[in-house]
């Protein structure tokens, strides 16, 4: 049993559960920013090798001459990298404390409102975390690619993804990252306090629209390289 | 009619439970599930058995005393009801039911059915007091409130604190309690004060009760049996959260139930 916690507390957004969510929901926000720029960055191989390498080139050039080769990218890289931990660290916090909030299970409690999205947000993050490191070892550094060519980015992408199975677990993987983003957003602003009644009647449908959006446009990549239209 | 039930049967809060399987016959549908069990504990007492050990108090609906899951659902399939007003005719002639205790750390089973929601006091207590003035009651409308504000402060205000968000939230959460406690009065002139420091105070003593966290699975809403909205619970967020930016200083400003 605890004990009334003497004199006034304290606000904090690392040790209560309240602020780890907060914690989640910003990074989760710097994140979700990342797919979508991905995205649009990625979608530029269907205007051929040149457009698509040029952009990836154009990614190490930018900001120049005010900042020097790859400086941008590695800013932005040391962001998403910080936010993904924030992220990891937060998760950990709290799904540890809801585990711990309940040593006798159920013998039986049936869902009503909760989604699938929503129940497999532990689980769909460490499956993304995964596919991250080995979508990285593909296509970034090259370890796990066919036959990497630094600099030819469309090439690693296509020789990659026309192996079946590597496009099979890209797909599975948007799929995966589809959901946690379906639920992630609506989930954000809730946490946030962003969430007002007025919000109650559209925020899942667009939450499920642009998660859906975004799917969508990864998967059209895999497949299009399967389909023999990138090739 | 008829029903098949499963019970948790526990002897006392150290003691290991199982389910035991007891047949009553010969109920009227026009029952209550209380009525149910009392009929049920006549006989065990007839019988010299330990009668079921439940929690209930007013048996109107609005006490909070009362709360068990029923096949998985806290305070059985009705919506926005709770066990003892829910009736045997929302069950099938000859339905098996199981009967379980809220499961949660911060809710130890004291007995059977019967589990220990003091957490829900001490998080009460920490919210601490509100800065009016006390004596001959004031004219009533010397403190103007919006009528939409006055609405919404009622259903926070709604809450009976029977802890049956707690027991659907997958996460063993009391999210929902607290922030309803919180806009209730975060919503009134009265309550701005101490605005700050009562949520701060109150998610804190949350989380040493041993609560789990909040993942907005919604479950708590829709076990909840006077239908208080998560939308509460996004108020709670947005208070802490400007408390936290706000600084320290302002949070600092008074406690009172740490006296």
């Amino acid at each position: 049993m605890a004990t009334l916690s003497a004199g006034t507390t304290r606000p904090s957004l690392t040790r209560s559960l309240v602020g780890k969510k907060v914690v989640m929901a910003v990074t989760g926000g710097i994140l979700f920013l990342f797919v979508v720029g991905h995205l649009l960055g990625n979608l530029k191989v269907f205007q051929g090798p040149e457009h698509f390498n040029a952009y990836a080139e154009g990614l190490r050039t930018v900001g120049a001459p005010f900042f020097g080769r790859g400086w941008v990218l590695w800013i932005v890289r040391s962001v998403l990298l910080a936010s993904l931990f924030a992220h990891i660290w937060a998760a950990v916090g709290v799904t540890r404390a809801s585990w711990r909030a309940r040593p006798v299970a159920y013998h039986r409690l049936d869902p009503v409102e909760t989604t699938y999205a929503a129940r497999t947000m532990r689980w769909g993050g460490v499956i993304i975390f995964v596919y991250v490191v080995y979508h990285l070892l593909d296509l970034t550094f090259g370890r796990l690619n066919p036959s990497f060519v630094p600099g030819d980015v469309y090439h690693n992408l296509v020789a990659s993804f026309q192996r079946w199975p590597v496009s099979v677990a890209y797909i599975a993987a948007v799929v995966v990252v589809g959901l946690h983003c379906y639920h992630g957003l609506w989930s954000a602003l809730q946490t946030l306090g962003l969430n007002r009644p007025p919000t109650v009647a559209w925020r899942r449908r667009v939450a499920g629209g642009i998660a859906a959006a975004i799917t969508a446009g990864y998967i059209a990549i895999p497949a299009a390289v399967l389909g023999g239209v990138l090739r | 009619m008829r029903v098949t039930l499963h019970v948790w049967r526990q002897a006392g809060p150290v003691a290991l439970g199982k389910f035991v399987r007891y047949d009553v016959s010969d109920v009227s549908a026009d029952m209550s599930f209380l009525e149910m069990l009392d009929v049920l504990n006549q006989q065990l007492i007839g019988r010299r058995e330990e009668p079921i050990a439940f929690d209930h108090d007013c048996r109107e609906g609005i006490c909070g005393a009362c709360g068990m899951v029923i096949n998985g659902r806290p305070h059985g399939p009705q919506r926005a009801t709770t066990t003892c007003q829910l009736h045997l005719r929302s069950f099938p002639d000859g339905a098996e039911l199981w009967i379980e205790p809220w499961r949660a750390r911060a809710f130890p089973v004291l007995k059977d059915l019967v589990v220990d929601r003091s957490a829900f006091d001490r998080v009460i207590q920490a919210g601490g007091f509100i800065s009016v003035r006390t004596g001959s009651a004031p004219e009533a409308n010397s403190v103007a409130v919006a009528k939409q504000d006055a609405d919404l402060a009622m259903d926070a205000a709604a809450c009976i604190g029977c802890g049956a968000c707690v027991a659907a939230c997958p996460n063993a959460s009391a999210l929902l309690f607290v922030a309803a406690k919180v806009s209730h009065l975060g919503l009134l002139p009265q309550g701005q004060p101490e605005r700050a420091s009562r949520v701060v105070n109150m998610v804190t003593q949350m989380d040493a009760e041993g609560f789990g966290a909040c993942t907005n699975h919604g479950e708590c809403m829709a076990a909840c049996p006077k239908e208080i909205s998560i939308d509460f619970i996004a108020r709670l967020n947005r208070d802490y959260v400007k408390a936290a930016v706000r600084g320290k200083a302002h949070a600092a400003q008074g406690n009172g139930g740490a006296a």
